[in-house]
């Protein structure tokens, strides 16, 4: 395990592949839960904690049931169920546990399982990560680091746009364009900023 | 033969997930307050806030943990509270019906100070120098308590005033606080006698704008047997504690200010 790769990854998945503005994947919360920034690190805090957990697991499943099966191909269906499943049990464990907890990410938790941008990074995780029909234990540990550093990405994108639309929320915008419509012009403004990160290499 | 392998690896982990869930569900089982939802069955649900909570649910919890009682509740009909009380098991107290009341009765019959064309709201006329009317305290006619009403009970009349439909208004608040004016007020319904103006004006300057404001000439405290009714600020205020809705102030009232 290089250090250097390490931090490759943490740049790349927050900044030149951020989910939501470069790979534009979850959307839904990413127009859905930015009007406020309380929110919006509810939810990004979320989605870190369930990538990570469910990145563990998919890879175990990848690397221990998949590939010694060589089911490889049914990778999508097996982590969509993975996922749900994960999620379901966390919610239960979280309301019984910590009902303060259960509070704060209150309706986001269960939004979280159909989040294509956790589906995203299980998948991303297995193309770059694991060799094809060839079990690679190290990578079970790469895609976690991904995968945090991925749900990092997803909340700073989150929490850029909350805090541009409660300042929105103050300008005088046209009619037509309140709410939704301007939302929409700043995401993509957001989103041709950070392709500018494209330009990096490592 | 190959056919099976994701059959039986997909079969299995869906009965693993689907078991080991159901007996999640049961070990990490929060028991809730089953009252909860039938107070909410039996609370309006329409979210309108004027309980201070954020909505009907929130409520329903709030009255489950006894926290507030259902007088909170402003829009809920008599059965449905004499239903929640049976749920809660308290007893039911009746208390008074409070309508939404206008404390003005210019309308058109003030004149303009000024022609205004712009955004069709009270809330907007009344940032351009107070409003349009010669009458700074009175209705400005845009009805944006028309628009506020949650129910439908507010109309606007040939007169440039909104009126109260008695048996849609729910006292629900909203046009109280969204009158820039502060024209509106709940009174009981049993109390029909208000006084229809707002004007802090002297009576020499009501009377030049309008013809039916308070021009404070205190007739009605010297006709009232009840010392309910006092000039303030140039203004008649009836002390609902002690009225009695005799009638003897309306009759007195030479502009015809006071109404019942």
């Amino acid at each position: 395990m290089e250090i250097t790769r390490i931090i490759s990854i943490a740049i790349s998945m927050v900044f030149i592949n951020n989910f939501i503005l470069s790979k534009f994947l979850g959307l839904c919360p990413f127009l859905g839960v930015s009007r406020r920034t309380q929110a919006a690190l509810s939810m990004g805090i979320a989605v870190i904690f369930v990538m990570v957990f469910s990145s563990l697991l998919t890879s175990l499943v990848y690397v221990f049931v998949l590939v010694p099966l060589g089911i490889v191909y049914l990778r999508t269906i097996f982590f969509i169920l993975i996922i749900a499943a994960f999620v379901q049990l966390i919610e239960m464990v979280i309301r019984k546990k910590s009902p303060a907890l259960y509070k704060a990410l209150g309706i986001y938790l269960p939004l979280i399982t159909t989040n294509c941008a956790v589906l995203g990074v299980t998948i991303l995780n297995i193309n770059e990560f694991f060799v094809p029909g060839i079990p690679v234990y190290a990578g079970i540990l790469y895609s976690i680091i991904q995968a945090f550093f991925g749900g990092i990405g997803f909340c700073v994108a989150l929490l850029l746009m909350s805090g541009i639309r409660e300042r929105l929320e103050f300008t005088d915008t046209p009619i037509s364009m309140k709410g939704i419509p301007v939302a929409f012009i700043v995401a993509s403004i957001m989103s041709l900023a950070f392709m500018g990160f494209s330009g990096f290499k490592f | 033969m190959e056919i099976l392998y994701p059959i039986i690896a997909l079969g299995s982990l869906g009965i693993l997930f689907g078991v080991g869930l159901s007996l999640a569900a049961k070990k990490f089982c929060v028991s809730t307050d089953p009252r909860i939802d039938k107070i909410q069955n039996s609370l309006p649900g329409a979210n309108c806030g004027a309980c201070g909570m954020g909505g009907c649910s929130s409520l329903a919890e709030a009255l489950a943990e006894g926290k507030c009682g259902i007088d909170k509740c402003t829009v809920v009909n008599d059965d449905n509270k004499i239903k929640i009380s049976e749920i809660l098991g308290v007893e039911f107290k009746k208390s008074a019906k409070k309508i939404a009341t206008l404390h003005c009765a210019g309308g058109v019959r003030v004149k303009n100070r000024y022609t205004y064309s712009g955004i069709e709201d009270c809330t907007a006329v009344n940032l351009v120098l107070g409003g349009q009317k010669s009458c700074v305290y009175g209705c400005l006619g845009f009805g944006t308590c028309v628009k506020t009403c949650p129910f439908g009970a507010i109309k606007m009349s040939q007169k440039g005033l909104p009126v109260v439909d008695k048996g849609k208004c729910r006292a629900c608040n909203k046009c109280v606080e969204a009158c820039p004016k502060k024209l509106f007020s709940l009174t009981e319904e049993a109390y029909n006698v208000f006084v229809a103006c707002s004007s802090r004006d002297s009576g020499k300057d009501t009377k030049l704008v309008c013809p039916v404001g308070c021009i404070a000439c205190r007739l009605c405290e010297k006709a009232c047997k009840f010392d309910a009714i006092h000039v303030i600020d140039n203004i008649a205020v009836i002390d609902y504690n002690k009225c009695t809705s005799c009638g003897e102030c309306v009759k007195a009232c030479p502009m015809k200010t006071i109404k019942s």
